[in-house]
């Protein structure tokens, strides 16, 4: 009655497409978080005049289809320079930058949560700009951002399907040979969205739980 | 500087195919987000109910919608949906998967604006004599629209830049759709696609101004 094509090879196939997915938001998330904690704090430090510049570039790569800032990046290093990059390589970069330009947001928007006169207690006991930071605003900023964070580092998973434009066989682009391959769209599909589902579901309840759980009232 | 020819003037002179592409991609944004409201408004009135079935839907829908990629969605309409024998076109899939995304996350919106709004609310309408529907439709829905109405047009942005996942369907006459076809007739991959990027920026910027404008002219008390 259910019969199938799929062999053991093409599940380790699927597998590293997973793989692939998995290492490519690993590393863009991880390196945009970063960026996006220094751009973010440079935001709220120097104020909305001195940071337009910033807020503007960041502000492109959330208003064009990551599809043509893959496509645009990869033109650029690889028509332009002449650079002879990996599409691993162009696929993280842009979405380091992606995810640094939402975590920017999100981080800027924790640090204007904490009460101001929370911060001058702070410095008029005698700390200095640097442990009012990590000792005051880090703590109580992060309440604030980590379930947009986790919604963030989600949707970047997602949107890594789309680095199949700069030839790198991640999880969907693999299950799309496969389906070429076998002629089963409709089985793959759903091997495929399960996976992307068994990962994003439970940390999206628990970004709902901490949200819930962290907010003040 | 560069050992690279930049040649505007060329990929300029294709700007008129590309308008007309991102008149297809408005369309295709446009109609997303009126179906995927009015299925969002029917979906929150079903989780006004205590149906097991209908809510079963309304959730399994959104957290399908939520977690899986806007591109599986896009495939899932179109490949998944040929092997039962119905063929869509390149455009209805992308109306569907693009659609079906909006419903998903709107109807969590319109959950999270719910939340604003008193059961008071509802109370106070019926005791008035209205039945439960009315009392959605009246009381409940207008103001649920009001506070959901800046969280719905950052997801109309968002239709506007998954638009351009058609053309991995085979969609040819959206913004991207275009440009890629130009791309592949002139070569001038960076120039044409930095002009498509120019043409979202303004478009995404213009509708992002806009709902602020409305809001703050339609909204104020």
């Amino acid at each position: 009655m259910f019969n199938t094509a799929l062999t053991l090879s093409d599940l380790v196939f699927l597998a590293k497409g997973a793989g692939m997915t998995l290492l490519v938001t690993a590393i863009s998330v991880s390196l945009g978080t970063i960026l996006g904690i220094i751009f973010g704090i440079f935001r709220f430090q120097v104020g909305p005049v001195w940071a337009a510049p910033v807020t503007f570039l960041l502000d492109v790569f959330r208003s064009i289809p990551l599809l043509i800032q893959l496509v645009l990046a990869n033109a650029f290093f690889g028509m332009v320079l002449k650079l002879n990059l990996t599409g691993l390589a162009v696929a993280c970069g842009v979405l380091t930058l992606y995810t640094a330009a939402y975590c920017a947001e999100i981080v800027r928007g924790a640090v204007e949560a904490v009460p101001t006169t929370t911060r001058r207690a702070a410095r008029s006991l005698g700390m200095t700009w640097l442990q009012d930071m990590t000792h005051i605003v880090l703590p109580l900023a992060t309440r604030v951002a980590l379930p947009s964070w986790i919604g963030l580092a989600l949707g970047v998973m997602k949107d890594s399907a789309l680095v199949y434009i700069v030839q790198v066989t991640e999880l969907l682009k693999s299950t799309q040979i496969l389906i070429t391959r076998l002629q089963e769209p409709l089985l793959l599909l759903m091997l495929c969205g399960a996976f992307y589902f068994i990962i994003s579901f439970p940390i999206a309840r628990l970004g709902g739980y901490l949200e819930r759980r962290l907010s003040n009232d | 500087m560069f050992g690279y020819t930049f040649q505007w003037g060329q990929a300029v002179k294709w700007l008129p195919q590309m308008l007309e592409g991102a008149w297809v991609t408005m369309e295709i944004a446009i109609l997303s987000m009126l179906i995927g409201i009015a299925v969002a408004i029917l979906f929150t009135s079903f989780r006004q109910t205590k149906s097991r079935i209908l809510n079963g839907i309304v959730t399994t829908w959104v957290e399908i919608a939520r977690n899986t990629p806007a591109l599986f969605q896009i495939y899932m309409a179109h490949f998944g949906i040929a092997s039962f024998g119905i063929h869509f076109s390149p455009f209805v899939s992308l109306l569907i998967g693009i659609t079906f995304n909006n419903v998903g996350y709107l109807t969590e919106n319109f959950r999270g604006a719910m939340k604003a709004i008193p059961d008071t609310q509802t109370r106070a309408a019926r005791s008035l004599g209205l039945s439960a529907p009315q009392a959605f439709a009246f009381v409940v829905m207008p103001q649920m629209l009001r506070i959901a109405f800046l969280p719905a047009s950052n997801q109309m942005v968002w239709a506007i830049l998954m638009t351009s996942l058609g053309v991995t369907v085979g969609m040819n006459s959206d913004l991207y759709g275009v440009t890629q076809d130009l791309n592949s007739v002139t070569f001038r991959t960076f120039e044409l696609f930095a002009i498509a990027a120019v043409i979202f920026y303004v478009i995404t910027k213009t509708i992002q101004i806009g709902a602020r404008l409305l809001a703050a002219r339609l909204f104020r008390y």
